[in-house]
């Protein structure tokens, strides 16, 4: 099986002139090519460093990470569309950086807007568009690239809660049909499950690695699509248990 | 300057229509006030120096300062004065607008630096740059380069500061995003930094206006045998009042046509 991604006992320490924190101690995980791994733990138990270690933007204090790719796309708990842009030069901006904004990219980027029915606001601003639908052209600009790794950092729960589960859906089925690897940073254990192959536990912080779940839905017929996910009675099981390991009650 | 009626549009209520009507009332309004006040301060003014209620000695008239334009219009000197001062001005601010620019991506690219030079920066921006304008006119020239060089000094340092400012205060994530895109450093400082910052630069664009007019005039109060600065001078020092009034009046009109053209550059720019 090739991996697409591996860390190797990462370990993270911040510091700051008062003190160092160990944000991660000692993490080791690998993603499969085509695997959507979501990474669960309490607020500020380190996921989001994890996933700057991957891109690059940070180095480990310790261990090795690997990944076969040139090509990550990064999603942000904002969308993070440059205002400036309208929908359409937002989209072409990883092209315009890697300088393949040629013509027939551009109308890939067309056939992609029309897709994900964004054909009619492309020439709209982003603040001219709704949260869903700014979320949805964050998608097709990391998408347009063709990212072989999907770093997604809470991308929905800035949306409110019904747009949260549609855009949810809408994503989950897309990278599962497209088959593009993904790690998924979430405190949201129901969205977690029902988009993802495999959930990973963080602790507290240090965060180690407390459980994994390797998540499967046998009950579910035909295409699997997050909605259907959620309706299953193996949803309930897998949620109570994560929900168990992160100990929310007794930190309440 | 002057917005745009509000037109009512194709099947509207009643209340709707109403509702433009009162708006549009209230602008009215406040537009007739602002053009009475203006009319009435003149021949409130005008009245008061025929009737010797006020000393035209030391005020002036609008009559009198109208017939000085005009009287200097006809023999050409005025738009001489107005030539020279405004491409004075225009040297000045371009100067210090895009040097101020240039400085403030250097600072950008080279953190440390503008770490290093950040108390420089600090005094020279508090210091008031008026003081400094007979140094730079002696080290610069005795002429049109010395009024330049005063006007850019005034807009200059004010222009780092606020650009560098807003360069390091883009949201990072939108830096990130870009970076894990594969962007190099000159192409976050093109498709982030500089885009991100446009609302910024045009308000510089708009405050440098002003300062580099600060910057011209006292400039030509020092040195100079030409331009507006030098109008006001020579009439107040030979207790020509009606000159240093036109002067002053000019300076005013300039003042409005230039707001007029920095807002249109604004609304022709940021469509966001």
């Amino acid at each position: 099986m090739e991996y697409i991604c591996e860390l190797k006992n990462i370990s993270k320490r911040f510091h700051t002139i008062n003190n160092e924190t160990k944000a991660i101690d000692d993490i080791s995980f690998k993603v499969k090519k085509g695997e959507i791994v979501s990474i669960v733990g309490p607020s500020g138990s380190g996921k989001s460093t994890v996933l700057s270690i991957i891109a690059g933007l940070e180095n480990p204090s310790e261990g090795e990470v690997i990944v076969n790719t040139d090509s990550i796309g990064f999603m942000f708990q904002k969308d993070q569309l440059y205002e400036w842009r309208n929908v359409y030069k937002n989209c072409l901006l990883g092209l315009e950086v890697k300088n393949m904004d040629n013509e027939e990219n551009k109308i890939k980027v067309k056939k992609m807007l029309k897709k994900y029915g964004l054909t009619n606001f492309k020439n709209h601003y982003p603040s001219q568009l709704s949260g869903g639908m700014r979320q949805r052209a964050a998608l097709v600009r990391t998408l347009v690239i063709e990212p072989d790794l999907l770093l997604l950092d809470e991308p929905f729960s800035a949306l409110d809660y019904q747009t949260r589960l549609a855009i949810g859906d809408e994503v989950g089925t897309i990278l599962r049909n497209e088959k593009i690897s993904t790690i998924l940073v979430t405190h949201d254990i129901p969205e977690a499950v029902s988009i993802s192959d495999r959930v990973i536990v963080f602790t507290e912080r240090p965060a180690k690695i407390k459980k994994e779940y390797e998540i499967k839905f046998d009950e579910c017929p035909g295409e699997r699509t997050p909605m259907k996910c959620r309706n299953t009675l193996t949803f309930g099981e897998y949620f109570r248990d994560i929900w168990r390991d992160l100990d929310v009650e007794k930190e309440v | 300057m002057w917005k745009k009626k509000y037109e009512p549009v194709a099947n509207i209520s009643k209340e709707h229509d109403e509702y433009l009507k009162l708006i549009n009332r209230e602008k009215n309004f406040i537009r007739i006030a602002q053009i009475l006040i203006f009319v009435l301060g003149i021949i409130f003014w005008e009245v008061a120096a025929r009737n010797n209620l006020i000393d035209t000695f030391l005020t002036s008239s609008p009559g009198a300062i109208f017939g000085l334009i005009m009287k200097l219009v006809n023999d050409g000197s005025l738009f001489k004065h107005l030539y020279i001062s405004t491409m004075e001005t225009i040297g000045g601010f371009f100067v210090g607008t895009v040097g101020g620019l240039l400085i403030a991506i250097i600072l950008w690219w080279f953190k440390k630096l503008a770490k290093i030079m950040d108390p420089y920066i600090v005094i020279l921006n508090s210091l008031p740059k008026t003081a400094l304008a007979p140094i730079i006119i002696l080290w610069v020239g005795l002429g049109y380069s010395g009024i330049i060089a005063t006007a850019a000094s005034i807009s200059i340092v004010v222009t780092i500061m606020t650009l560098y400012t807003g360069f390091i205060s883009v949201e990072k994530d939108k830096i990130i995003l870009l970076k894990t895109m594969g962007a190099n450093k000159f192409q976050v400082l093109r498709k982030v930094i500089i885009p991100a910052n446009i609302p910024n630069i045009l308000s510089v664009i708009k405050v440098n206006i002003g300062l580099s007019w600060i910057g011209v005039i006292v400039g030509e109060f020092l040195v100079s045998k030409a331009g507006i600065g030098y109008l006001i001078l020579y009439g107040s020092q030979t207790f020509k009042l009606d000159l240093v009034m036109m002067g002053v009046f000019v300076l005013g009109v300039i003042a409005a046509i230039m707001y007029v053209l920095s807002s249109w550059l604004e609304k022709k720019v940021i469509k966001y």
